[in-house]
């Protein structure tokens, strides 16, 4: 084959194996990029002393024991009361109500979508239940506030105008696709095989499902669950507009309560001055807020990596 | 129970039941959802569509309902969209191709990297206000400006853009980076000619959800102070109001006038959203490669 | 052939390596046959497992060497070897040495992006960019910078490939229109374009149709005259029919352990190696009693 002067053979020069010259564009990129993921860890950095440092002053006066002990919260009344008990109890009632409607109507999804759905519903339905995660707080609050609430009034329920009951519930329905996507991810994961072998030895579909599948993908299931609650611990304008600012200790869902979130809000919006008590509350029921919930994503992220090391 | 013999080709008539109803609350699972959504929008059509009108897009807030608008606040939101969009974007990828390119997973700092964007993604938005507060409006100085509300949003939503540029470049097959390094491209060669053009599709598109996130989100920036009265236009050092903080605070007013105000508002910001996923999932579908 | 009429056909593998001991201890190669890699005990091992054991061969310029063995014996892992593409691999370690022209390819100075811009790979399953087809060739000469000329190099690129006159008109087109066999020469032409020294193929056919691998073949014959070209295929007969020097790998099992590590068995002129070989195991295999 004839080959021209141009193609014939190797690139001219001598061989050469060295660089020409550092290439210090490269390590300048990689360096600026290693820097955009350094903004990540300051956020998490700056969070953490932005909660700690005025949580701090605010225990030099007011005792970790009173402050979790203490079932009266008032912090702007004189005398002021920091007994924090009202708030978690308020937190823990909505979590509760979001929950009911949450995780089993969200696990039913998930299995619905996998193990029922024939793939192109599926993959029509996957990304519209994400639609309902997308909608801002502000609305759902709204939409409790002033539909939800006064129909639980038509069903007969006495509830007040704030009450847990209607902002729990609505944001039940909001946690629905948290539940449904990482219980549905966990569920696709278990392998065929096992559903075979079940069909194989005469089980129905209800049975594979309940029996084979979910216990499969059981640590799927509550990472999912836990997340859920932890979102719903940290939500806060569904509270703050439909759950009223009443910091209570009370159980009843019918009744107005004030949870963390809300109480953060509430008190955040206003002009406290700087490094008054009522300005480091807002930093110590955060820090509060932020050791819970960052204990439970931890325990979620590690729940979903086992179902992942375990079947992929 | 007369004939306990075997029945082939039959199930008792108690599983096919169950089965049924079991099917039937699956149904119900997925459809509350919906339910809830169609209810929620014919509810805030029906309250709120009286009010949109010119005076709403243009007219600061008034004590009068009449002639109450949330102009300032819709500027104020889509002066923080720029924002938010130029300063997201670059460290979002910036973090996503470093995470996927270059970093080595055996290293206990990138797994740690990692783990700590997975949890600030689950954060409670509120967190972020408070980060704001402490840091940007007081320790900083900034006050109660757009900047410090546009900031804190970028970091909120960062994670969700990391996390979806990264999908993108990973969908990237390795024989296109391997076809590149093999003719004696280096490696930022590779990821800038190669890598990020093939991802750029979905790297939009997380970006625009992870932006129709930010501008529906409101607790953070009730710290940072964007609940106040803005009769002029938000400028950057200035204080400013978004829509959902506007609509927060109809909402909290007592007079039924204010809801529907509020209302309205919604019918503004879930258009905005509508739009926004709605170009997200053509961009999606127009771009995607299948390889 | 004067080297091998030195030899008697050894059928031991002692014979064997005397025989190669032999020709190692020879002064000078055969002046038609110019050494271009010499490999000396090499070991490529992923995370800490051998892949491939002690392996010493030599590589003539202007040759058509081929690698064949069973599956799993290395030899993809062998040719990666010669353009470092195993650095892009993390866990992966190769010992022993590798000259090139007598430079030590592993050596401390050397700069893998250079390496590759002299040897180019082309890879078992086509993989152009998702580019048009102009720009997947120009790619090469773009990243090292040689902007003149550049429609020139693509044309000659592509000519060399057997590939010119089928896309001539139609270079803005999307290298995906093509088919798989015109997907496979275009990169070739992608990798002839920044003018190499040596042709890595690993199966280049092997995803082809019998007419796309007769056009494969037929270029590699005319390729030859100004590269020196190293085939790993899993096809006897494409080896006898492209290659001069073929290096047939097996797999030794470790019977405690179960982990298979690749070895070479015998290497020599094609001819040889497929009517006459000097080992049993390749007997085995070129006659088809194994794998």
């Amino acid at each position: 084959m004839a080959t021209s002067d141009l193609t014939a053979g190797a690139q001219p020069g001598p061989i050469r194996l060295r660089a020409e010259r550092r290439r210090i564009g490269e390590d300048v990129v990689k360096a600026v990029l290693a820097l955009c993921a350094l903004v990540s860890v300051a956020t998490t950095v700056g969070i953490v002393v932005a909660l700690v440092e005025p949580s701090l002053e605010f225990f030099r006066e007011i005792s970790v024991v009173d402050f979790f002990s203490g079932d009266r919260w008032a912090p702007l009344f004189t005398p002021p009361s920091f007994g924090v008990q009202p708030l978690l109890v308020g937190t823990l009632t909505v979590t509760f109500w979001a929950c009911v409607v949450a995780l089993p109507f969200g696990l039913g999804a998930a299995i619905y979508l996998s193990e029922y759905a024939p793939p192109r519903v599926r993959g029509a339905l996957k990304p519209a239940l994400e639609v309902l995660a997308g909608i801002p707080t502000v609305v759902y609050g709204f939409f409790a506030l002033t539909f939800f609430t006064p129909l639980l009034g038509d069903l007969g329920l006495e509830v007040g105008i704030f009450n847990v009951l209607s902002a729990g519930l609505v944001m039940g329905v909001m946690l629905i696709p948290t539940v449904a996507s990482i219980s549905e991810d966990a569920m696709t994961a278990v392998p065929q095989e096992l559903r075979d072998g079940a069909y194989g030895l005469g089980a129905s579909r209800l049975q594979v499902a309940t029996r084979i599948v979910v216990p499969a993908a059981i640590s799927g299931i509550v990472a999912s669950y836990v997340l859920a609650i932890s979102r719903a611990v940290g939500e806060t304008m569904i509270v703050l507009i439909a759950a009223g600012g009443l910091a209570q200790i009370t159980f009843d869902p019918r009744e107005p309560a004030q949870t963390m979130t809300a109480f953060i809000g509430a008190t955040g919006l206003g002009d406290v001055p700087t490094g008054s008590i009522e300005y480091k509350t807002i930093f110590a029921v955060g820090l509060t807020l932020f050791v819970l919930t960052f204990a439970m994503n931890m325990l979620s992220i590690r729940l979903v990596r086992r179902f992942r090391e375990v079947y992929e | 129970m007369s004939t306990p013999a075997l029945v082939v080709g039959k199930r008792p008539r108690g599983d096919k039941v169950r089965g049924t109803l079991f099917y039937v609350l699956l149904l119900v699972s997925v459809s509350i959802g919906f339910v809830l959504l169609g209810t929620l929008v014919v509810d805030v059509i029906r309250k709120g569509v009286g009010y949109v009108d010119p005076v709403l897009f243009t007219e600061p807030t008034s004590t009068n309902p009449e002639r109450a608008g949330a102009g300032p606040a819709i500027l104020g939101t889509i002066y923080m969209m720029l924002l938010l969009l130029a300063v997201v974007v670059p460290l979002g990828v910036g973090t996503a191709i470093y995470l996927e390119e270059y970093a080595n997973r055996e290293r206990w700092y990138n797994r740690l990297l990692e783990l700590n964007i997975q949890n600030l993604a689950a954060v409670p938005s509120i967190v972020y206000g408070i980060l704001g507060l402490a840091f940007l409006v007081r320790g900083l100085g900034l006050g109660r400006v757009l900047l410090a509300g546009a900031l804190i949003l970028t970091l909120l939503v960062l994670p969700t853009v990391i996390v979806a540029s990264r999908e993108a470049i990973r969908a990237v097959p390795d024989s296109i980076r391997q076809g590149a390094y093999a003719l004696g491209a280096t490696q930022w060669q590779v990821v800038s000619r190669q890598v990020l053009p093939a991802s750029i599709p979905g790297i939009a598109t997380g970006s625009i959800l992870a932006l129709a996130r930010a501008i529906g989100e409101t607790a953070p920036l009730l710290l940072v102070g964007a609940l106040t009265y803005v009769a002029v236009n938000p400028t950057l050092l200035g204080s400013f109001t978004a829509l959902p903080v506007q609509i927060y605070q109809w909402v909290a007013r007592p007079q039924e006038e204010f809801r529907l105000l509020a209302a309205a508002g919604i019918i503004v910001l879930l258009a905005i959203l509508l739009t926004m996923n709605a170009f997200a999932i053509w961009l999606r579908n127009r771009y995607q490669k299948r390889w | 052939m004067p080297d091998m009429e030195n030899a008697p056909a050894p059928v031991t593998i002692a014979g064997v390596r005397d025989r190669r001991v032999a020709e190692r201890q020879q002064a000078e190669p055969p002046v038609h046959r110019d050494v271009l890699f010499d490999v000396d005990g090499l070991t490529a091992s992923y995370s800490g497992v051998p892949a491939l054991r002690d392996v010493s061969l030599e590589i003539y310029k202007n040759h058509i060497t081929a690698f064949i063995g069973p599956s799993g014996c290395g030899k993809s892992t062998f040719i990666r070897c010669f353009n470092r593409m195993n650095d892009l691999i993390p866990t992966a370690l190769v010992e022993g040495t590798i000259r090139y022209h007598g430079l030590d390819l592993y050596g401390p100075e050397v700069d893998s992006v250079e390496v590759r811009k002299r040897i180019g790979m082309v890879f078992q399953k086509p993989n152009p960019f998702p580019k048009s087809i102009y720009d997947n060739v120009a790619f090469g000469p773009r990243v090292l910078g040689w902007k003149d000329g550049l429609d020139d190099r693509v044309e000659q690129a592509l000519r060399q490939a057997a590939l010119w006159d089928e896309v001539k008109n139609r270079l803005k087109a999307s290298a995906y229109s093509l088919s798989g066999g015109q997907q496979q020469r275009l990169c070739i032409a992608r990798c002839l374009a920044v003018q190499p020294d040596v042709l890595l193929m690993d199966e280049p056919a092997s995803a082809l149709d019998p007419i796309s691998t007769t056009a494969i073949e037929d270029l590699m014959h005319g390729l030859k005259e100004a590269y020196t070209i190293v085939i790993v295929t899993h096809n006897m007969q494409q080896a006898a029919r492209v290659a001069d020097m073929t290096a047939f790998f097996s797999v030794e099992v470790d019977e405690e352990s179960d982990r298979r590590t690749g070895i070479l068995v015998e290497y020599d002129e094609t001819p040889t190696i497929f009517t006459n070989p000097g080992d049993k195991r390749t007997e085995d295999y070129v006659t088809g009693r194994f794998g």
